[in-house]
């Protein structure tokens, strides 16, 4: 099958064309398979958000080519970047980004009404079937803000899964939670690419839990460092 | 969540419904600008509306008078003058000349509806030791009742006019303590006198017009003017009354007669409303405009506010347009709903204002107007200022880069 995501010579830039011009990313190469389940490590500074930008598609490149499920996306206007974005890449962020002017449900559901416009029964059906796979169907119609900060990350995760996207990223998901809830967060990832083949790339700082991925990429001053195999 | 809203109506409600007090406070001032507009504009077409009934229903709206006389330069020889300065004549009672052909001329014009000679002129009324000067129309009452519906006005006797009788207003009968059945002596400025007969007394709802206006059969004013057979004015009343100064034009430019109407004797009128609509556009404008500002400044505050939803919205693939439309509805939503407050408010306000406002003689000030269409514009201006105001907030928030977004 082909790679999920291949990176190809990325390079990012800042202020381009100005006297402060930076290069963050160095030509970044990477592919990752259907199905695994990696970690971006690598210390403050080095370029992980910068680089997890890019491939959810939320940033460009200044140079190099990245393709999702085989698809170059380096010509792709704005418009079916963000399209393309919905339709095959589900995001979790640090700061449990719920939308508290909905429940706990309707954020589930907001990828899929995003998508086709109006709600629907479908939509209702498979948002209430991930919160209860994530542990929450009795909360569907809580707000965010009443909920917990493990709770609110759960509830994210089930979002990220609502269109069923070929790749999962995750940037700092359990940064800014306890350990207990930290835990249960990644563990409920693993289990969820383990039963569906579901692809993530988590930028973690935890080296505990970067052990239990399948891979280690690690990220130094904008270039990756040789892989290396996550010990036992 | 709604089956039938698409998704830009849903987030759209969703956060003004969240942002709760800022949208209260907007609507509050949206409600209270569209009140402010809809008084004005509401008390401003009852004014106008009261007068154009009047114009309609109890004046003529144009009258045919004899041409001004005028006096020439007493000359002799050519360019040779006597007496150079000459001073307007004092005008006397005078007749149109072949006024029967000139009535009939009007009667044949299509956008003419009426046409009634009438012979009018100041009398003296007197009754015992009392005495007014009053207005004495003669005129022929089944056409002159068409324009002015004094049978629609009477409160006392009956509408019967022969040659000895005479029908007076309200305040004349009780000036003179006068009732129906009650003898008057009219005497006009030629030294003619006449008992006549009271068999009707009217309420023309407007007390000068009570006091002073009086009528006759047409033969009865002809022979106390000395003016057997003549008329001294023709009134007309015409299709479209805002025509009336156009036609007047035309018959004094074919007819040796002056022709008056409603539009050129109430030039004062007219300029005066004029003057006041422009105040009040202009007024409605700077409403507008401030409400507009408040709209936009509030939706900028909730763009600022909403940056990490619009980032994570536009992460989960919300396209800029639909960004920019959950932005427009806010602004379209707000400026409705508090259109519907402010139609309200302003409708209270202004049938509170007609109940406390009366004139000196308990009469109202302005006539209740409250047109549905005044409604319907003001609920759609109002949401349109509020879609404009809108935009540079909506515009905003969909050029806002999630990736600067989320970073919070
Ligand atoms: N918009 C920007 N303009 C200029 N420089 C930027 C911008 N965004 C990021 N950078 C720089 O790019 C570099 C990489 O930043 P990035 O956020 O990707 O690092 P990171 O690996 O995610 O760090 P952390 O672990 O602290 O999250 C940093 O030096 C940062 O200062
Ligand atoms: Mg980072």
């Amino acid at each position: 099958m082909a790679d999920v995501l291949v990176l190809d010579q990325i390079r990012k830039s800042y202020n381009v064309g100005t006297p402060v011009e930076v290069e963050v990313l160095h030509g970044i190469d990477l592919a990752i398979r259907p199905g695994e389940f990696v970690a971006l490590m690598g210390p403050s500074g080095s370029g992980k958000s910068t680089l997890l930008n890019i491939i959810g598609l939320l940033d460009r490149p200044t140079s190099g080519r990245l393709l999702i499920n085989g698809e170059d996306t380096t010509d792709l206007p704005d418009a079916a970047l963000t399209k393309l974005r919905g339709h095959t890449i589900g995001f979790v962020f640090q700061y449990h980004y719920l939308i508290s002017a909905f429940t706990a449900a309707e954020n589930v559901m907001m990828p899929m009404l995003v998508d086709r416009g109006h709600p629907d029964r479908q939509m209702e059906e498979r948002a209430a079937e991930l919160l209860d796979r994530v542990g929450l169907g009795k909360w569907r119609d809580n707000r965010a803000t009443n909920m917990s900060g493990g709770q609110q990350q759960r509830v994210a995760v089930a979002r990220a899964l609502a269109m069923d996207p070929t790749l999962v990223l995750a940037d700092e998901p359990t940064g800014n939670l306890d350990t207990a809830s930290a835990n249960a967060v990644f563990e409920l990832m693993r289990q969820i690419n383990r039963e569906r083949s579901t692809t993530f790339l988590i930028v973690t700082h935890n080296m505990d839990l970067a052990r239990q991925c399948d891979r280690i990429v690690e990220v130094v001053d904008g270039r990756i460092t040789p892989a290396r195999q996550p010990p036992g | 969540m709604k089956r039938w809203l698409p998704f830009a109506w849903i987030a759209a409600l969703r956060f003004l419904a969240e942002g709760r007090m800022q949208t209260t406070f907007i609507l509050s001032g949206i409600a209270i600008g569209v009140g402010v507009i809809v008084f004005m504009s509401a008390m401003l077409a009852g004014l106008q509306a009261n007068f154009i009934k009047r114009v309609l229903t109890s004046q003529p709206q144009i009258q045919l008078l004899p041409p001004d006389e005028v006096a020439r330069p007493l000359r002799r020889g050519e360019g040779v003058f006597e007496a150079a300065v000459v001073q307007r004549p004092a005008q006397r009672v005078l007749s149109i000349d072949q006024w029967q052909a000139i009535r009939d001329a009007m009667r044949a014009r299509p956008d003419v509806v009426v046409a009634a000679p009438t012979a009018s002129g100041a009398m003296l009324a007197v009754r015992g030791d009392a005495s007014r000067s009053i207005t004495l129309t003669g005129m022929e009452p089944e056409q002159y009742f068409k324009i002015v519906r004094v049978p629609d006005y009477i409160v006392a006797g009956e509408l019967r006019l022969g040659t000895d009788d005479i029908l007076i207003g309200t305040e004349l009968a009780k000036d003179l303590g006068a009732s129906v059945g009650d003898k008057l002596n009219v005497t006009s400025a030629e030294a003619r006198s006449r008992i006549l007969t009271i068999t009707g007394i009217f309420d023309l709802g407007n007390k000068g017009a009570n006091q002073r206006n009086t009528f006759v059969a047409l033969r009865t004013a002809q022979s106390l003017l000395y003016l057997i057979g003549g008329v001294t004015t023709i009134d007309l009343t015409v299709s479209d009354i805002y025509a009336a100064e156009t036609i007047a034009q035309e018959i004094e430019a074919s007819l040796p007669v002056q022709a008056e109407s409603w539009i050129a004797t109430n030039a004062q009128f007219f300029t005066a409303v004029r003057a006041q609509q422009n105040s009040n556009t202009l007024i409605r404008l700077f409403v507008a405009l401030s409400v507009a500002f408040g709209i936009a400044a509030v939706l900028i505050v909730s763009v600022i506010q909403r940056s990490k939803d619009i980032g994570i919205l536009r992460a989960m693939g919300t396209a800029r347009r639909q960004i920019l439309q959950i932005f427009l509805i806010q602004g379209g939503v707000l400026g409705f709903l508090g259109s519907l407050v402010g139609s309200v408010l302003g409708a209270g306000a202004l049938m509170l204002w007609h109940h406390l406002a009366r004139q000196v003689d308990g009469t109202e000030l302005f006539p209740l107007v409250l047109e549905p269409g005044l409604f319907v514009a003001a609920a759609a201006i109002a949401t349109l200022t509020g879609v404009a105001a809108g935009v540079a907030p909506a515009v905003r928030a969909a050029s806002l880069d999630p990736v600067e977004a989320i970073r919070g």
